[in-house]
């Protein structure tokens, strides 16, 4: 557990004056401590000066004319929850949408928090804020019952008024709170508006802040500027896992205005200008010896992944236990089994490629306690990155800020510092603030990568159709969702981590996505195999009432299977739970017979995750998550050998397009009664194995390897064996 | 060496390094950070802007042969408070995520609608091809350029 405990107490309570007076309700995230620890609890109030205990979740502020701050830990990528946790907030407070405002992702101003990942924001950080949001209008209540010296309970709170329908007499919340600091604990008990009766949550908010995205006035960490500043460039090795074994940089330090500092294997550059840095950068002289040791490369990597085990699971194995799961007896299931089939499948590093590249500005400032630095990133994880940056340059937790401003995505590529790091050093080492912008090779070739991996399964199907053994060993892509959503009652499933030889992470979905696809494709092989259609297959296996519904709306809406197709077309069916969502995803793919082309001609998925929370939001997040999905099922892989990214440029490393898109349907299904849960990552992983299973009903072909069809399908090379 | 640009309107006249992309000059030298970095190799059309009334991308131009040059960027399309009918689009349409790609799309967008006003979805996907929307939002944009078209964006200026 990270330690808390108001490391930036100071400061906060600096910025908390400022605020001024008003209502200040405060989320006291009680289950993380088995007993409030002394001084966590909040003491009276000093005029103008709360103090914030340590152990917060997140925090609210309204202030006299009734504007609403939230302060959360989360961070905007682009997936929308700076509307939804507003619309949230905004739903149990009674107040308009807009005057909500949400401060995020800044490690001075708002709570701890772990990072925005795992399609949490949601089900955790939304829950949390429904109940600052509802405990905050129970206070403004009774400060209004206090003020007329009534019953509470007679009192109603909307459109930011308390109002007593008896007398119809009302006050803002600003008015309620005038000229006094009045702080709250949230109560967990508080009682939270049924969706039934949400008229802000639920609804297709537009994206706060949206015009000034659509007019670029929006200011990403790589588009900011402070006086003073100074631009830098990294000397990168040739190859993975080289060290520097000479450096000459007199030439570049003979330019004017530059500074070369170097650390060890770091060496970097500032300038007053990009040019110039870029100069300076050309003009160093390295010498680099080469890492030594076993060197796979993309062809073999599969093999290499196979034999080379790693103690423990890493990076990118997040998301489940890497402990084995077993139940009854799957040896003698396997056996008996009138249908057997064993297969593997494998899938490639891909890169995350999010359009901004990692990106960082650092500016310290000398204040009398010691230095500050402040470093703006675009992270997932802000509190993180503050620790890992203090760290490398020896300064003490709470001297580091963090700020996050809304970034031009990640999907899980941007858990760490690389940048901010950077960043940091040079503008510790030249006393002046620094910004780098990551160039996209750098973005290939440093940044981390989704895990490539090694699945091998190994299935039973009785004599009425279901699936009675499942043997499941994963290498190394990761034991998210690595257990079947099926009922199978003798089972083994292991995840095994392998040594990797890039440097690999999280990613959208982690490996839920891998998993997805070597299960559904082995359980369309299974229906295939025992002459059953694929959804009837599922549905007969499925125990699961939601999971059941998804598959029949997404077959529904489909048409499945439709009617007599053209030749070169096939459809297929998939469908998982993860994280609280359940999916569902029917596709048809044609393939040109004469090039071997493949197009994902429609796709339908049908989704549910509880009680939607803003609609049109959600469509676009699974509508996103097909698209970017299409890439990782069809053509995306870094290749690679000797420690050097064969493909670090987009004409090499291709990512979906617009004629990549297919006619795309989104089912959604809305749980009213369900709680809300993240839809971020579940959408992409039903995708791939549809379309393997499609593209074997057009070709004939099994393809078991993702990417699939990087050059389309040659279907001469496999005609009539049906497999490969 | 030295160039005359007129961007959004306004001449420029400065000293430009021979290395230095117009996709520099604009962000670093003028502060129109609306026009992003994305490849710096013309393939994700981050960058684009309008010279004359074509889009190009310009992380592949060399400052220096801008010289000249009448330049549209995303911070040239609003008027008077308006957001230009194509920006108003992406909006009505929420054709948008983390928005990175989104000004360079909507300069895209305005080019192709200026050629031609009233394009086909088909038209659209072709005409925006270099486009890279990593957060897959391409049939929001398709429907963003279709609602502009049918409210004649195409004759709106720029």
């Amino acid at each position: 557990m990270i330690a808390r405990g108001g490391t930036e107490g100071a400061s906060r309570r600096e910025f908390l004056k400022m605020l001024g007076g008003g209502l200040l309700v405060v989320l006291v995230t009680r289950d993380l401590l088995a007993e409030p620890a002394p001084g966590t609890r909040l003491t009276a109030a000093a005029p103008g000066a709360p103090q914030i205990p340590g152990d917060v979740g997140a925090w609210l502020h309204i202030d006299a004319n009734g504007a609403v701050t939230v302060f959360t830990g989360k961070v905007e990528f682009g997936q929308g929850i700076r509307t939804s946790l507003a619309q949230e907030i905004a739903e149990e407070l009674r107040v308009p949408l807009s005057s909500v405002r949400l401060v995020m992702g800044d490690t001075m101003l708002t709570p701890f928090d772990m990072g925005t990942f795992g399609s949490r924001s949601t089900p955790q950080m939304g829950t949390q804020l429904r109940k600052v949001g509802a405990t905050a209008r129970e206070r403004l209540v009774d400060l209004a019952a206090e003020h007329w010296h009534v019953d509470p309970g007679g009192l109603t709170a909307a459109a930011g008024r308390v109002t007593d329908p008896r007398t119809h007499r009302s006050l803002r919340y600003g008015e309620l709170t005038a000229g006094r600091t009045i702080t709250a604990t949230v109560n967990d008990a508080v009682a939270l508006t049924p969706k039934a009766h949400w008229t802000v949550a639920g609804t297709s908010a537009p994206h706060v802040g949206g015009r000034d995205l659509v007019t670029g006035r929006h200011q990403y960490t790589s588009d900011m500027r402070v006086p003073d500043m100074l631009y830098a460039k990294i000397l990168r090795a040739p190859s993975i896992g080289a060290t520097l074994a000479s450096l000459d940089a007199s030439a570049a330090q003979a330019i004017p205005g530059v500074v070369v500092t170097r650390d060890g294997d770091f060496v970097g550059v500032t300038a007053p200008s990009v040019p110039t840095a870029a100069k300076a950068l050309g003009a160093l002289r390295a010498t680099w010896a080469p890492a030594s040791g076993p060197e796979p490369s993309s062809r073999d990597i599969a093999d290499y992944l196979r034999r080379t085990p790693a103690p423990d699971a890493g990076p990118g194995h997040e998301g489940g236990s890497a402990e084995p799961f077993e139940r009854g007896d799957v040896t003698a299931a396997l056996a008996a089994a009138p249908h057997r089939l064993t297969q593997s499948y494998t899938v490639a590093y891909i890169a995350h490629v999010p359009l901004e590249p990692r990106a960082a500005l650092a500016q310290i400032t000398h204040e009398a306690g010691g230095d500050r630095l402040t470093v703006w990133t675009g992270t997932q994880r802000p509190f993180a990155v503050r620790d890992q940056v203090a760290q490398a340059l020896g300064m003490p937790n709470d001297r580091v800020r963090v700020i996050v401003p809304d970034t031009g995505s990640g999907y899980g590529g941007k858990h760490t510092g690389e940048a901010a790091v950077e960043a940091a050093r040079l503008a510790q080492k030249v006393g002046r603030p620094v910004k780098l912008v990551w160039t996209r090779e750098e973005e290939f070739r440093w940044a981390y990568f989704r895990p490539a991996g090694v699945i091998d399964v190994d299935a039973g199907v009785d004599a009425n159709g279901i699936i009675s053994a499942w043997t499941f060993d994963n290498y190394n892509s990761g034991p998210a969702a690595i257990r079947p959503p099926y009922p199978i009652a003798n089972q083994r499933v292991i995840f095994h981590p392998s040594v990797s030889p890039l440097r690999q992470g999280s990613y959208r979905a982690l490996a839920a996505t891998a998993n997805h696809f070597a299960r559904e494709s082995h359980v369309s092989e299974l229906a295939h195999m025992v002459q059953m259609d694929p959804v009837a297959f599922r549905l007969k296996n499925i125990d699961d009432p939601r999971l059941h519904d998804v598959v029949q709306k997404a077959a529904d809406t489909f048409g499945w299977p439709g009617p007599n197709r053209q030749p070169g077309h096939g459809v297929g069916v998939a469908c998982g739970f993860e994280k609280g969502g359940y999916v569902a995803t029917c596709a048809e793919v044609s393939v040109d017979h004469g090039s071997g082309d493949v197009h994902i001609v429609r796709a339908v998925t049908a989704f549910d995750c509880g009680a939607i929370v803003n609609p049109d939001g959600l469509r676009n997040q699974i509508s996103g998550a097909l698209v970017q999905g299409i890439g990782g099922a069809l053509f995306e892989a870094i290749e690679f050998d000797h420690g050097v990214i064969g493909n670090p440029h987009l004409a090499d490393y291709r990512v979906p397009r617009f004629s990549d898109v297919p006619a795309i349907d989104v089912v959604l299904v809305d749980r009213p009664d369900e709680p809300s849960m993240g839809a971020g990552e579940a959408p992409i992983m039903a995708l791939a194995p549809a379309v393997a299973a499609a593209l074997f009903e057009a070709t004939g072909v099994r393809l078991r390897a993702l990417p699939m069809a990087p050059s389309g399908i040659k279907l001469a090379a496999a005609s009539g064996s049906g497999a490969r | 060496m030295r160039i005359d640009i007129e961007v959004n309107g306004s001449r420029h006249s400065m000293d430009v390094d021979p290395s230095q992309t117009l996709l520099e000059v604009l962000r670093d030298e003028l502060g129109l950070t609306g026009t992003k970095y994305g490849c710096g190799e013309g393939r994700c059309g981050a960058c684009t802007v309008l010279v004359g009334a074509h889009a190009v991308a310009s992380c592949t131009i060399p400052a220096q042969s801008a010289n000249g040059a009448t330049i549209t960027t995303i911070e040239g399309l609003e008027h008077d408070g308006h957001l230009h009918p194509v920006q108003q689009a992406f909006l009505d349409e929420q054709a948008f995520q983390c928005a990175y790609c989104t000004p360079g799309i909507v300069m895209a967008s305005v080019a192709l609608l200026r050629a031609n006003p009233q394009p086909s979805a088909e038209e659209i996907a072709r005409g925006l091809e270099t486009n890279i929307c990593r957060c897959g939002t391409y049939p929001r944009i398709i429907a963003a350029v279709r609602r502009a078209a049918a409210g004649g964006a195409g004759e709106a200026r720029p």
